[in-house]
């Protein structure tokens, strides 16, 4: 699916400007600790989180995400949406909690990116 | 049919010979195909340039036109000679109709071809504005199974008319333009091991990192992924020091008294990332690297990091890594990657494409 289909069943709100749309989505991974984000080793992903400072711009840039959303409505702080804009990396934000927007996304078809932990 | 099989349809035809374009059949066979990564590559810059590039832009402005009371075996002449297949009627400089080579099939048919256009022209014709963006056009062209459009200004007066290799040859032309810069840039880049001749080439990109500086957290590592990528540095390698060098930024600035410094060292054959600080000194290096093993704040654990998976993500993602510590004194992190059959600079189109993870 491209960005447009996951917006559409987030219901949510693209926050910058110029978000280009028809990017495709392969998969996602929701997370709120930037170092699960990072194992998430396959690029072409949505990041969905509850965290909205600039370190999740720059950890879903590093990690090749092509979009985050923030769950439960949440609005990012200014400076991240500055460094998104910069880094043309889409910001959406969503109505729904983290578990809802899961099961949303994962039952329409999009596959879990998230990776296990290596056993050390 | 949606935009983006427009799209697709339109990045399909400018790999095929441009004299033909494919039916709209065969845009939707081909979407049934993989699309591998490249091609996904290359309809993105076609799908951006389809909403930046306006129909006034790639449009023909020059146009052979008929008026309502030209005979049809003018009309004809004029499609015979300059080898077209249809024609605008203009009246007064708005368009009254379009007369096909069909319509005039129709005459022949009749033997009806001194009568003036007016009577054989379809009068409700379909119509892009010039100001629009060229993704208008392909929408058009591929709902309306139309090979052709009339352009008209906002003023509903004719200035143009647009055919679809009319957009082939545009989108061609902006992608030339735009990505000549990048490539020469790219060009230079790529090939700086080939064209400096010494015993051993090394380039050296230094960053200061600042204990606490959150706000510019990973700023550094953005650079490294720039330049790696503008070195031509294999994507996956590129990706996988990049999330390595990102964990040991963020290592600096949640754990160094005094920040450090984040250093690259780029040689054909190997990538050595390194931080180094002045303390506070870790007091078992073994440690941290089990996975969840964190001595972060719960300030830092609330910004996302701290989750003690740093160093576990860092040797996961290199082929070396060393850590050195004296407790008081400082630590030094070094991390190798290893390049196989030395990828820099020979690079060719397409090989900043991740590899294929889509079936």
């Amino acid at each position: 699916m491209n960005l447009k289909d996951v917006v559409k069943l987030a219901e949510g709100t693209p926050l910058n400007p110029e978000v280009d749309m028809n990017v495709k989505i392969r998969g996602a991974c929701g997370a709120d600790l930037m170092s699960d984000v990072l194992a998430s080793s396959q690029p072409k992903a949505v990041l969905l989180t509850g965290l909205t400072n600039p370190q999740v711009v720059r950890t879903a840039q590093i990690a090749e995400f092509r979009a985050i959303i923030f769950v439960r409505g949440k609005q990012p702080q200014a400076e991240t949406l500055v460094i998104a804009t910069q880094e043309k990396m889409p910001l959406i934000t969503s109505p729904f909690g983290m578990f809802e927007l899961c099961g949303r996304l994962h039952s329409a078809g999009l596959p879990s990116f998230e990776t296990n932990v290596p056993s050390s | 049919m949606d935009v983006f099989t427009a799209l697709d349809f339109q990045a399909s035809k400018r790999m095929c010979p441009p004299a033909r374009t494919p039916t709209e059949q065969e845009a939707h066979g081909r979407r049934d195909r993989p699309i591998t990564d490249h091609d996904a590559h290359e309809i993105n810059r076609v799908e951006e340039l389809s909403y930046d590039l306006k129909i006034q832009d790639v449009m023909t402005a020059d146009l052979r036109t008929a008026t309502p009371e030209m005979p049809l075996s003018n009309v004809l002449d004029i499609l015979r000679i300059n080898r077209i297949s249809g024609l605008p009627v203009v009246e007064n400089g708005y368009l009254a109709g379009i007369l096909s080579i069909e319509d005039i099939i129709r005459a022949m048919e009749k033997n009806d071809l001194s009568v003036p256009t007016r009577n054989y022209m379809t009068r409700d014709v379909v119509t892009v504005a010039s100001y629009e963006s060229i993704v208008k056009a392909m929408r058009t062209f591929t709902e309306k199974g139309l090979g052709r459009l009339p352009v008209v200004d906002e003023n509903r007066k004719l200035v143009g008319m647009i055919t679809k290799g009319d957009i082939t040859r545009g989108i061609l032309v902006a992608l030339q333009r735009d990505y000549k810069e990048e490539e020469v840039r790219r060009y230079r880049a790529s090939h700086l091991f080939e064209d400096i001749i010494s015993e051993r080439t090394t380039l050296v990109l230094r960053y200061t990192i600042q204990a606490g500086d959150f706000t510019q957290g990973g700023k550094a590592s953005s650079h490294i992924k720039r330049a790696l990528i503008r070195l031509g540095a294999d994507p996956q390698i590129t990706r996988r020091c990049c999330i390595s060098v990102y964990e040991a930024e963020m290592n600096l600035i949640i754990h160094a008294t005094n920040g450090g410094i984040l250093k690259l060292e780029v040689e054909p054959h190997r990538i050595t990332m390194s931080t180094t600080d002045e303390g506070p000194g870790i007091p078992d290096t073994e440690i941290v690297f089990q996975p969840g093993y964190s001595t972060a704040t719960e300030q830092v654990r609330e910004m996302g990091f701290g989750a003690g998976m740093g160093l576990v993500n860092m040797k996961r993602c290199v082929d070396q890594i060393e850590l050195n510590s004296t407790v008081g004194k400082g630590t030094k992190l070094v991390m190798r990657m290893f390049i196989p059959n030395q990828t820099f600079g020979g690079r060719r189109e397409g090989q900043d494409d991740e590899p294929s993870t889509d079936h």
